[in-house]
């Protein structure tokens, strides 16, 4: 749906935002783009949308130029943007009208109706937004980017600084657009957001893609599992017959914990719950923990 | 063209005249108003006529473009400025709409404020002098020129300032003190040779002339040649807006 090729932006104080980036974004798929402060997610998604000039590359969407033919291109977006933009003075069915006429689109109350409905606003249609709370202000921006019906959604950051209730709320909106076959790229902070919602991620870190991936099997690849026993006689320290299991005592001495690969055929829990016994080590208790897109997140960023 | 965007722009803006009544019309109708009780009934019965027409006639033409003018600068550069100063310009920059749909929606409304204005002063003066309009043709034609061109300015200005200062610093250092010695209140004529050479430099004394002439058969410059020069203003602004949109500067990084 979406052809980034070769994407750099340098802004007139030299700073370069985005490094030969490219990227494909599949029809009706949950995009994730994460990335740390100033790594160039936004950039990139105001290049898309037409807010900012790229210095080289090409962006397509829907085989359409964004530059040539602007007009099939940014008619099938919306973008609900970082910042929390609002038309103070105006009423939330009036600057919903707006955006839809904006986009070219001919006058539809009842699916502006439904918009609304969708994001709970339904009864704020005829407050103006500046008495509206910080929640409602973001899901006028919602409504205002879905209001010409687009293909293809940007979320920069939607849920920052909202409520649970109102993040869970929005959740369910993203999933819904999914289920019309609409694109999603969403942009967050909250890795947990990317986990519930994405189908792919794409790491972004100074202004280069580090990966994309599937997010299950990047979270499959790059996640660790572990094992942690809890023993019933605290340890001095793991034997040697042990050392092949590369085992973590705990600082109290009193937990073990075995780093697996659950895609390894043999994940050779049985053979050191076999080797524990024999070397005497008896445990109370035992769980396993996986490894957070947070922490795989992290680790990337780390890294580079 | 997205004809449907340019309604949508049209309407908006015309919606905050409508909401914003007393500032947009009640205010510089008043204004307007004073200038004729204080200088065409107080003041000005005690002048005699000039080149034939009684005083407060005389200076209607000038007030009704002192007023389009300035209301047309301030409209436009407002609201462009607006969404500037709020982030609400990305909704702008994201649509799919060309910089002529966008001047049709924004200058487009803000010069129909301004033609409304004018008009109601020109109504509101009809109570406080006689008024005749030789020509009224050319004197809409000047009117609708002066809008749109003035409207284009104050875009290009909005776009320009940085902050709410900037937004002000033209029109009052500029554009008022050309307007009020342009021939708002006296003809040319009346200034020494000096002073006549040196004001045919100002380019607002070819806009009030021209619009005057209209009216009274009585301007200090040719008509075509007022014409001529209020086209070539407009036609500047246009260029300077299209270079605008098609470097992105300050609405683009």
């Amino acid at each position: 749906m979406i052809s980034i090729n070769g994407l750099t932006k340098t802004y007139a104080g030299g700073f370069k935002a985005l490094n030969e980036v490219s990227l494909d974004i599949d029809r009706g798929e949950i995009f994730a783009l994460l990335g740390p402060n100033g790594a160039g997610k936004t950039t990139l998604i105001n290049i898309v949308c037409g807010i900012v000039n790229a210095t080289s590359g090409s962006v397509s969407v829907d085989g359409f130029d964004i530059q040539r033919d602007f007009r099939q291109t940014r008619s099938r977006i919306g973008l609900v943007p970082q910042e929390m933009a609002s038309e103070s003075f105006e009423t939330v069915w009036n600057t919903c009208r707006f955006s839809r006429g904006l986009f070219g689109k001919a006058a539809s109350p009842e699916y502006l109706e439904k918009v609304l409905r969708s994001l709970s606003l339904w009864d704020k249609k005829d407050t103006i937004s500046m008495q509206l709370s910080g929640g409602m202000k973001r899901r006028v921006l919602i409504a205002k980017a879905l209001a010409h019906e687009p293909e293809v959604l940007f979320l920069d950051e939607p849920t920052a600084g909202v409520d649970v209730e109102l993040r869970q709320d929005m959740w369910n909106v993203v999933s819904a657009l999914r289920d019309q076959g609409v694109t999603v790229i969403l942009t967050t902070h909250y890795i947990e957001e990317a986990e519930q919602l994405a189908d792919r991620v794409g790491v972004i870190n100074h202004g280069e893609i580090i990966l994309v991936e599937q997010k299950d099997k990047l979270m499959h690849d790059l996640g660790k599992k572990q094992l942690v026993l809890n023993l019933q006689a605290p340890l001095a320290e793991v034997p040697l017959q042990l050392k092949d299991y590369q085992l973590e005592l705990s600082e109290d001495r009193n937990d073990l914990t075995y780093t697996y690969d659950t895609a390894r055929e043999r994940t050779g829990i049985t053979a050191l719950l076999s080797d524990l016994g024999e070397a005497g080590i008896h445990f109370n208790d035992l769980h396993t923990s996986q490894s957070s897109l947070e922490e795989i997140f992290v680790d990337l960023v780390k890294k580079r | 063209m997205n004809f449907r965007a340019v309604k949508a722009i049209y309407r908006y803006e015309m919606a905050r005249m409508f909401r914003t009544v007393v500032q947009s019309i009640v205010a510089p109708v008043l204004s307007t108003s004073l200038y004729f009780v204080i200088f065409g009934s107080a003041i000005g019965s005690r002048i005699t006529e000039i080149d034939g027409v009684g005083y407060g006639s005389f200076i209607v033409p000038g007030l009704i473009m002192l007023a389009i003018m300035t209301e047309s600068i301030s409209n436009s550069s407002f609201a462009i400025y607006f969404p500037k100063f709020t982030g609400t310009i990305y909704e702008l920059l994201s649509a799919p709409i060309s910089y002529v749909e966008v001047l049709f929606g924004y200058v487009g409304a803000a010069a129909s404020k301004s033609m409304i204005i004018g008009g109601i002063i020109l109504f509101t003066a009809s109570f406080f002098v006689d008024i005749e309009i030789a020509h009224p043709f050319v004197m809409v034609s000047f009117l609708i020129l002066t809008c749109v061109s003035f409207c284009l300015f104050g875009f290009i200005l909005g776009i320009w300032a940085t902050g709410w200062e900037k937004l002000t610093i033209v029109p009052v250092l500029v554009i008022m003190p050309l307007t009020f010695l342009g021939g708002t209140f006296y003809s040319i004529s009346m200034l020494p040779p000096v002073w006549q050479t040196i004001s045919l430099f100002n380019p607002v004394v070819y806009l009030i002339s021209g619009f005057r002439g209209s009216f009274y058969e009585n301007a200090d410059v040719s008509i075509v040649l007022s014409l001529v020069t209020t086209i070539g203003f407009l036609i500047v602004c246009l260029l300077v807006v299209r270079w605008i949109f098609k470097t992105g500067y300050r609405l683009r990084s």
